[in-house]
């Protein structure tokens, strides 16, 4: 039986969360967080999403507002008794001055399994924003599922970054050759957006051979990295963030 | 419609300044990924489907006429490398140098003067198609089938792989260049909102590795 649930979170200025709504399997909590910051951490959907489930997350920064979300673990996606695809789709909207960091754990594409991840972001023009995605292809030694993720950003009404990444069994040709993976089995994506980043953008610099920090279009970083594995993609995402986006 | 247009536009020979870029092949020749022709197909294969895709549906788009500005802030969303955005303006400015010349049309002049710097080559690529009268389809087929021409002639001369056996990579891909083209012109029927934005991590990390180099034999 495939299961359908969205989870809602808007944080204020003053620190409070008017809504934080779980649902399912998407049991969210409020958490300790630094000064100034409010944390909400995901704490279930671990063996979600199986297949056909459709699963959301809607996150709300209001005008000011200082928001960190994580989760406990890593999000698994699993074969289920449909055929259907898991969808899972994260939607987010800063305001004005808001502060949004969105540092889950990896997302796995367990053999079988079939997911289309969406992640949609609408920012205020004076919005900031650190968002991590990292895609782990298989569970150790096991060759991966199907996995599309779409990630949109749009800042003051304008497109900053639109990217899909398609992998796996369902994914077309090519996927693992050498111009997307390359044999590689973990991605992922750190994304900075700053409005400071407009009078003084990044500069492209190289992180070894897996790894780049370069500027887009308008006030924002990307860092896109490669690695054999989750835990030698983290140590790169991880020296990326600590040099753009300390806390 | 003229075929034989198309044919003049998709030619190698056409002087856009194309034969000066790798597609991602020499930096995937030096890290050892490109080794023979197999790996040219993998390489190529994947190339076609993320950024050939995204490149075919931004020309196709340019082609059925929707606005120039749209399409190339969304050109610049999906180009998350600023070595790629250069290369990408760059090109867009030799091919409508090339295309002012050979399809005169006031919609190309108004294109040139809107932007200076370059449009990204794709959204270039559409109007031009345009000008000489073909349509959305024909400017996705040009679009795939230079995404992955590119890569096969650099790898030639990067290899010294047999000539024949790059050929007979690229006529392997026809029928998928033709669903790229199908499915590319399909998505920019729908608007801007849909168009493909497909991208290969590896083409733009690399992209930043080759930039980089003091001697290359490719801009990109």
């Amino acid at each position: 039986m495939s299961l359908s649930a969205t989870a809602r979170i808007a944080a204020a200025a003053d620190g409070g969360l008017p809504l934080l709504e779980s649902d399912g399997p998407l049991a969210l909590r409020r958490t300790r967080a630094a000064t100034g910051w409010t944390r909400v951490t995901v704490v279930g959907a671990m063996s979600a999403p199986l297949g056909g489930d459709r699963l959301a997350i809607e996150a709300e920064v209001r005008d000011g507002a200082r928001l960190l979300v994580d989760s406990a673990a890593a999000t698994l996606a699993l074969p289920g008794r449909s055929a259907e695809p898991a969808a899972y789709d994260v939607r987010i909207a800063v305001g004005e001055s808001g502060v949004l960091r969105w540092l889950p754990e990896q997302l796995v594409s367990a053999h079988g399994s079939d997911l289309r991840m969406r992640t949609t972001v609408e920012l205020a023009a004076t919005a900031r924003l650190v968002l991590r995605e990292e895609q782990i292809l298989g569970r150790h030694g096991e060759p991966p599922g199907t996995l599309v993720t779409r990630l949109t950003v749009r800042r003051a009404g304008r497109p900053l970054l639109d990217q899909e990444l398609a992998y796996g069994p369902g994914a077309p040709g090519g996927w693992d050759g050498g111009a997307v993976l390359g044999g590689h089995r973990a991605t992922g994506q750190l994304l900075v957006v700053d409005p400071d980043f407009t009078d003084k953008p990044v500069e492209t610099r190289l992180l070894g051979e897996g790894a780049v920090i370069a500027p887009l279009a308008g006030p924002a970083a990307l860092v896109t990295a490669v690695a054999p594995d989750a835990l030698a993609l983290r140590r790169l995402l991880d020296a990326a963030l600590a040099e753009l986006a300390p806390l | 419609m003229t075929r034989s247009a198309l044919l003049v536009l998709a030619d190698g020979r056409f002087p856009a300044g194309g034969h000066a870029h790798s597609g991602g092949a020499e930096a995937a020749v030096k890290a050892g990924r490109i080794k023979d022709a197999d790996d040219l197909e993998a390489f190529c294969r994947g190339r076609l489907h993320t950024a050939g895709l995204t490149a075919a549906g931004l020309a196709a788009a340019a082609a059925y006429g929707l606005d120039p500005h749209e399409l190339d802030a969304a050109a610049d969303a999906r180009t998350p490398s600023p070595a790629l955005r250069a290369a990408a303006r760059r090109l867009g400015r030799q091919l409508m140098r090339a295309a002012r010349a050979t399809w005169p049309s006031p919609e190309l002049d108004a294109l040139a003067a809107a932007f200076p710097r370059g449009a990204h080559q794709p959204v270039v690529l559409g109007a031009t198609a345009r000008a000489a009268g073909l349509g959305p389809e024909d400017a996705a087929h040009c679009v795939a089938y230079e995404t992955i021409g590119g890569p096969a002639t650099a790898v030639v001369r990067l290899l010294g792989l047999d000539p024949y056996r790059a050929t007979a990579v690229l006529a392997r891909l026809a029928p998928e260049m033709d669903h790229v083209a199908a499915r590319a012109t399909a998505a920019a029927r729908e608007g801007v909102e849909a168009l493909p934005a497909a991208s290969a991590p590896l083409l733009d990390l690399t992209a930043e590795q080759h930039a980089s180099w003091p001697v290359r034999l490719f801009a990109s």
